[in-house]
């Protein structure tokens, strides 16, 4: 295989706390060098003068919905969307049908993933079987597979009992359990957040107290455990202050937090918006503001988009019947940027260290960095283009977004898997 | 109703001359009617309505009888609802009597394709079944687009079609006068 | 007569809203136009003939996926005394895949050239979603616990009635605010005319952050009673019990309940309302519902005249495209 050559570019690379430019030399799919100027040497030169060049992002929150809802994504078409969003590396979520509770459907996905040859796509088990809260699955069984954690994602793992011997037992694998935080009972028939525009259009609210609740009995779980618990798309002001305070205790918990949740409130739902209806929902300005601190002190370790494809028939309900979810793929840097890093909030070192670098270690990977030896995953970015969402125009069968119409800044140019561009 | 548009005007008729119409008129429907035995007014609003009222007075002031006035709002009846929007702002039918063999005076400022009238006539109908009704009107402009003629008339005012006849009264426009105008906005035409 | 000109010479609002959603879209100006239009209607329900043909040709569509008599009836006695046709459809909806049901029946009656749809369901939003896919105008008549228009400006035509005025009346609702939509019409119709409003019930029955829209929270009967010009009682919905939000009926009628006693505390020209059907014995005690201050009879009378002004209203509002796929 030919070398390639990324030229002029400026590479922001946390791992090796690069920020500035460089050549990045790719050999037989591997980083092979990083130096400010590299001859070419019959490598293929790509230019990359005016871009961002970065380690591809690893998406710790993907939904597939394949095998049982191809209607709403397939693995194919969502690796498509994750490479046209900058994600090399997405980690499928087990809530398909049936669930992903044990090794056939977890080679399946590995089986079709490589078959199709898009992105990496990196399966997360179920920790109960069937996802009901009843009985753990086999967790080695899963591991061994190559499921990189274990979550009920969807669900909560209500029951303390069984979330307490889930924590024992995957301390042997030294991996994380992915917590979908809610009381069920706190936020049942909930369809967004609990606040004055729930109050306001007559809807059922879901409070803060549903998530936080739950990350409050994690964190004692944890300390009493020893195990590692990573809470996925936090949404609450109060679940960010306690994670705070748990890691100042040395505890083993990570988390993640969405772009929607980053840049949107519960505003957004406006006059009954479904394509704002998202599980955690969107929530006050005050709890995005905290989210934001979380993000920027690195008690949020990293940012995950939670894509959730729906149909649009199933959107176009009214906003008690339609599904949760946002298709985030392929919004996720330009609303990063937007967001985050046009107002100063977060450098782009800093978005790279939350999208590359915390996720695939969080997930076990090799990758988020441009470390040499590491896979040459890499992601070309024009960080100042400025576009405009078109849920029509993307590529996910889930075309609806809480952003549509809005213009974001920072587009993908560019995503390498293994050194290859394979939307070529 | 203030005019801010339309092009050069002529004063047809002046306070003075308003109210000797207003008396003569007065005086044939006390002569026609035999007096103020079952007899009643109804005006159209608006200044239908205001003309009745003053018709009711110079009745009373000559024949010493007290003469029952309603109004009449008749934009519910009109021909035209589907045509215009948004929908004309209605206002309430006021008659305190019941209409059944009475005879009815409708009063209003001008008679022009007669379509009001016949919205007031469908509109009267709904009411009761007064003993007849007659037609009293301050200006009869021509141009009927139905088969309807006033009893009494103020001033028969010959007009072209897009001319426009303005009738203005002391209680709502604060000037008494009618005036004729080469109408500029189309559609307000009257 | 073309004018728009009132009595007094002064110019008033013109309706040009396809539908009527909501009270928190209209404007001051807005609300006055519908009572002042529901004035000019109620004489006609007192005539022999109690029918006039402004909506002659028109097509009226009574589209209800929720249980209800007395709303229906006041639409379908209202289009009928303006001499539209009015056709009643009434589905239970399976729980199932609600949405695409709802917009298949709005496409094919939408193929049939209706001209108003009066839509009540009970999920929020449900009007506003059809209206946004349809040429017809659309009335809510009850989504969910969020709006119920044509009830509060029955309340407001009702209260402007009785008492000649709502600016600086102060208005206690009681009871269900959380799940009640006539309570947040009435909060926005009541607050956008001037008058003061209290809501008064157990604090699992006040939804969230409610203050903010401007009025006033206790959960103290006597202070609501003692101050109040007009009391707005809700009624408790029963099945709303097996969620746990007050402990039991009786527990409720002990402390929110109004009867003769209670209302001893209240001002003497107090009036009594509630949307029905009363809950006779719960929220309000029958010598209550059917005595001197009681205007329940009223509302009733009072909400076919502001049907037919809604109806009027906006079945003559200017016809715009439809936003595609909107």
């Amino acid at each position: 295989m030919a070398k390639t050559l990324i030229k002029n570019g400026h590479v922001v690379d946390p791992a090796n706390k690069r920020d500035g430019r460089f050549d990045v030399l790719i050999d037989r799919g591997k980083i092979a060098d990083v130096q400010p100027s590299i001859a070419a040497n019959g490598a293929k030169a790509i230019d990359a003068a005016g871009l961002v060049v970065a380690p591809g992002f690893v998406d710790l929150h993907t939904h597939l919905r394949e095998p049982g809802r191809e209607d709403k994504e397939t693995v194919e078409t969502g690796c498509r969307a994750a490479l046209r969003g900058g994600f090399t590396t997405i980690c499928a979520m087990p809530n398909t049908t049936p669930a992903m509770d044990h090794r056939g459907i977890v080679d399946f996905l590995k089986r079709e993933a490589e078959r199709i040859g898009l992105a990496d796509v990196r399966p997360i088990g179920a920790i109960t079987k069937g996802r009901e809260g009843k009985e753990l699955t086999d967790f080695a069984e899963l591991f061994d597979a190559g499921c990189i954690a274990l979550s009920d994602d969807g669900s909560a793992v209500a029951d303390g009992f069984l979330m307490r011997r889930a924590l024992e037992y995957a301390k042997i694998f030294d991996r994380p359990l992915i917590q979908h935080a809610e009381d069920p009972l706190l936020s049942a028939g909930g369809v967004m957040h609990e606040g004055l525009v729930s109050t306001t259009l007559g809807l059922r609210g879901i409070p803060g107290a549903s998530e936080s609740v739950l990350v409050a009995r994690d964190i004692a779980l944890c300390e009493l455990t020893g195990g590692w618990v990573h809470f996925a798309h936090l949404s609450s002001a109060k679940s960010v202050e306690m994670i705070r305070q748990a890691k100042q205790r040395g505890l083993q918990v990570t988390c993640e937090a969405t772009p929607h949740h980053l840049a949107l409130t519960h505003e957004a739902v406006g006059e009954f918006d479904t394509s704002a209806k998202v599980n955690p929902p969107l929530r006050a300005e005050t709890d995005r503001q905290a989210l934001i601190e979380g993000l920027r002190d690195g008690t949020i370790d990293c940012i995950a988009t939670d894509h959730a494809p729906h149909t649009e028939w199933e959107k176009a309900a009214d906003f008690d019947a339609a599904p949760f979810g946002i298709s985030g793929l392929e919004t996720a840097l330009g609303v990063c940027v937007q967001a985050l890093v046009v107002p100063g909030l977060l450098s782009w070192s800093q978005l790279v260290e939350k999208l590359s670098m915390n996720p695939a270690r969080i997930a076990g990977l090799t990758g988020g960095t441009l470390s040499v030896g590491a896979p040459a995953d890499v992601v070309l970015l024009d960080p100042k283009r400025q576009w405009s969402v078109d849920p029509k125009q993307f590529i996910s069968k889930g075309r609806h977004s809480p952003f549509a119409g809005q213009t974001l800044t920072g587009a993908v140019v560019n995503a390498l898997v293994r050194g290859m561009d394979p939307a070529q | 109703m203030v005019s801010d548009t339309g092009g050069p005007k002529a004063k047809i008729m002046d306070a003075e001359a308003i109210r000797r119409a207003l008396i003569r008129i007065a005086h044939e429907i006390l002569e026609r009617n035999k007096g103020t035995g079952e007899l009643a007014l109804i005006g159209i609003r608006t200044r239908g309505a205001i003309l009745a009222q003053r018709l009711a007075k110079e009745i009373e002031a000559i024949d010493r009888h007290p003469v029952q006035v309603g109004s009449l709002d008749i934009t519910l009846y009109r021909d035209d609802l589907s045509r215009i929007a948004p929908n004309p702002v209605v206002h309430s039918t006021d008659i305190a009597f019941d209409i059944t063999d009475l005879r009815l005076i409708l009063v209003d400022d001008v008679l022009f394709t007669g379509r009001t009238i016949r919205a007031a006539l469908n509109a009267i109908n709904d009411l009761g079944r007064p003993q007849l009704i007659q037609l009293a009107v301050l200006i009869d402009r021509g141009h009927r687009e139905l088969p309807i003629r006033a009893d009494y008339v103020g001033k028969n005012l010959p007009t072209q079609l897009s001319e426009r006849v303005d009738v203005r009264l002391n209680e709502l426009d604060e000037v008494e006068e009618v005036v004729l105008e080469a109408a500029a906005n189309e559609g307000a035409s009257r | 007569m073309t004018t728009t000109t009132t009595a007094n010479g002064t110019q008033t609002a013109q309706w040009i809203k396809k539908d009527l959603l909501g009270l928190q879209s209209l404007t001051a100006e807005e609300i006055r136009l519908v009572l002042q239009t529901a004035a000019s209607f109620r004489e006609i329900s007192l005539r022999p003939i109690k029918k006039v043909p402004a909506l002659r040709g028109k097509t009226i569509v009574n589209l209800f996926f929720e249980p209800s008599t007395r709303t229906r009836t006041s639409f379908e006695l209202a289009a009928k005394r303006l001499s539209a046709d009015i056709v009643n459809i009434s589905t239970q909806g399976s729980s199932l895949s609600k949405g695409e049901t709802v917009l298949d029946t709005v496409r094919n009656l939408e193929a049939l050239k209706v001209d108003v749809l009066v839509i009540r369901h009970a999920a929020a939003g449900v009007p506003h979603l059809i209206a946004r896919q349809s040429q017809a105008s659309v009335i809510n008549a009850g989504d969910g616990a969020h709006e119920h228009p044509t009830q509060a400006l029955l309340d407001l035509f009702t209260i402007q009635e009785k008492k000649g005025r709502i600016e600086g009346l102060t208005v206690a609702i009681i009871g269900d605010i959380a799940h009640s939509r006539v309570a947040r019409s009435n909060i926005w119709g009541l607050t956008k005319l001037g008058a003061r409003v209290i809501l008064c019930g157990p604090p699992t029955l006040i939804p969230t952050q409610i203050e903010a829209l401007g009025v006033k929270v206790t959960h103290r009967l006597e202070e609501a009673l003692a101050q109040a010009d007009v009391l707005m009682l809700l009624r408790i919905q029963h099945e709303r019990q097996e969620a746990v939000l007050v402990p039991s009926l009786r527990e409720f009628r002990l402390r929110y309940g109004i009867d003769r006693e209670r209302l001893k505390s209240a001002k003497p020209d107090v009036l009594i309302m509630h949307p029905g059907p009363v809950n006779r014995g719960v929220e309000l005690d029958s010598a209550v519902a059917d005595g001197p201050y009681s205007v329940i009879l009223d509302q009733v009378t009072n909400g076919l005249a502001v049907r037919m002004a809604a109806l009027y209203l906006v079945s003559g509002a200017p016809k715009v495209e439809v936003e595609e796929n909107a």
